[in-house]
């Protein structure tokens, strides 16, 4: 496999989010507006990517036996750093996404790559793939939260969209409209993945 | 190729030359009294809100079905989305935008009815589904609630709107019972007139497209739980009567549970699902912050009708004294 594909399959894909449905937790809570979606996927890409590395370049000393302890102990590093960077620069958006930041700790895409990717691969290839998993992780979160944001609010990225001229659809902002979005994301997912399978 | 000869199909196996068709054109004529009885009420806006859900749903139905690559006209035909559609309709306030009555329309039949496969395989009532969605989403819009024979603009709470915000004294005083029977009340455009919905309700039991167990228990139900707060605290809760005629529990009970497709299908389970709906009914009633609970109490029971099939499943033939000898 060569490099750019490591980077690449996080986007589409093994989208974390879309194809491998993990990290339904972040997705389905914070992504309300388009600004807690980008919020919340670079602070789990900049975590994702720390980690990565971190682990990575561990992999020959971490004990096999108590690997997911050091795993978490690496992630959680990160997350720290994360919260108190948002804490302290970007105060609003941290305290929207409140309890969702500490909970990057248990994000299993986090460690789900820490096990699957980065404890068994080079640095390089662990930094390419963090990175790819947390672009991917982010854009289908700004996907899912675009839909519901236009839907749920008649705004995207707090740019009004509608004039005032539509009543939103209130369901979408709430949990329902969640999973309704993120079911319709993946149809379509689905379809797109048939099609190109079937010309391919 | 060989030719499937072996039949495989899920439960009921029961065969009838009824139809789809027959069925849903026999529901249909039973809503007609409550049709004509909410267009008397709530004027022409009713019968344009019912029109336009209708033909909305056929179009949506239609658009479905071709995307699921299924055959479209027969399905057209068979009439369920017509009753979809009058279903949603006589869920909503007759006031409520136009626009509004579509995305319910389209609620219903694409998120209600195809995401899962299509007619008999929905777990969840469609009319209900759109019912639920656009109060979630309108809650503004979904609780205006047009006076019967009232001007355009003109609304006022419902019954049980009065009973929440007012308390028991005054709705008893305010609302007589002759109004909660013919439906001269202000309310959802189908669910108003008591006396309507059960003349429509007597036509689906004779012509056997439903049977008593759910409708009955239902009713029964709110009548017995209503009773013991009633007795327990009467200066603070209002009788069982003034419950069974008022809301959603006429229009639910004989319509909208009855749904063969999200009800069980033994008679246990229809048994046991009438008295969940109702009980259910009478707890968001009493003690939620909705003024009415028929909608959602029907659409927990629907979600556990797999469940209630499952564990009241009736005995297989031979398998009963199998069990026993082995207990003994």
């Amino acid at each position: 496999m060569s490099n750019i594909s490591e980077l690449t399959k996080g986007l589409w894909k093994e989208n974390p989010v879309l194809r491998l449905l993990l990290g339904m937790c972040p997705a389905l809570a914070v992504t309300t507006a388009v600004e807690y979606a980008v919020g919340m996927g670079l602070s789990a890409t900049f975590v994702l990517l720390s980690s990565n590395v971190v682990v990575a370049s561990l992999r020959n000393i971490i004990p096999a036996k108590t690997r997911l302890p050091c795993f978490i102990v690496i992630i959680a590093t990160f997350v720290t750093i994360v919260d108190l960077v948002l804490n302290g620069f970007a105060h609003d958006i941290h305290k929207s996404l409140g309890i969702f930041i500490p909970l990057i700790v248990v994000n299993c895409v986090i460690l789900g790559r820490a096990e699957a990717f980065a404890s068994k691969r080079p640095v390089f290839d662990s930094f390419l793939d963090g990175l790819g998993m947390g672009l991917g992780f982010t854009l289908a979160l700004v996907a899912l939260a675009s839909v519901r944001e236009i839907l749920g609010n008649g705004t995207w990225l707090g740019m009004s969209l509608t004039g005032g001229e539509f009543t939103p659809v209130l369901l979408f902002v709430l949990p329902p409209g969640a999973f309704i979005s993120l079911g319709f994301l993946l149809a379509g997912m689905n379809v797109i993945e048939k099609r190109r399978q079937a010309n391919g | 190729m060989s030719e499937n000869r072996m039949i495989l199909q899920s439960s009921p196996h029961a065969r009838d030359r009824e139809s789809v068709r027959k069925v849903m054109y026999t529901v249909t004529l039973a809503l007609l009294p409550a049709v004509i009885a909410g267009t008397v009420f709530f004027g022409l806006r009713a019968l344009l809100v019912m029109a336009l859900s209708v033909v909305a749903c056929l179009i949506f139905e239609g658009i479905a079905m071709k995307v699921s690559g299924k055959p479209v006209k027969e399905t057209l035909l068979d009439g369920s989305a017509v009753i979809t559609g009058l279903l949603v309709a006589m869920n909503l306030p007759s006031g409520l935008p136009l626009w509004m009555v579509v995305v319910g329309a389209l609620v219903a039949i694409v998120l209600g009815k195809h995401v899962y496969g299509g007619l008999g395989n929905n777990p969840f009532n469609p009319a209900l589904v759109a019912r639920v969605f656009l109060l979630i989403s309108f809650p503004t819009a979904m609780t205006a609630w047009p006076v019967p024979y009232g001007t355009d603009g003109v609304t006022a709470a419902t019954p049980l709107g009065v009973l929440q915000m007012e308390g028991a004294a005054v709705a008893l005083q305010s609302i007589p019972y002759y109004n909660l029977l013919i439906g001269n009340v202000g309310g959802c455009l189908g669910e108003t007139s008591a006396i309507a919905l059960l003349l429509g309700g007597i036509i689906l039991l004779v012509r056997k497209v439903i049977s008593w167990e759910i409708p009955v228990t239902f009713i029964a139900t709110v009548l017995v739980f209503t009773t013991i707060t009633w007795l327990v605290a009467p200066d603070k809760h209002i009788n069982p009567l003034w419950h069974v005629l008022s809301g959603g529990v006429m229009l639910g009970a004989w319509f909208m549970a009855t749904d063969m497709v999200t009800s069980p299908v033994s008679r246990k389970g229809m048994l046991l699902f009438g008295v969940g709906c109702g009980f259910f009914t009478c707890i968001i009633r009493l003690w939620a912050g909705y003024p009415e609970g028929v909608s959602f109490a029907i659409l927990i029971m629907n979600g556990l009708v797999p469940l209630i099939d499952r564990y009241l499943a009736p005995t297989r033939f031979g398998a009963r004294q199998a069990t026993q000898g082995a207990k003994a």
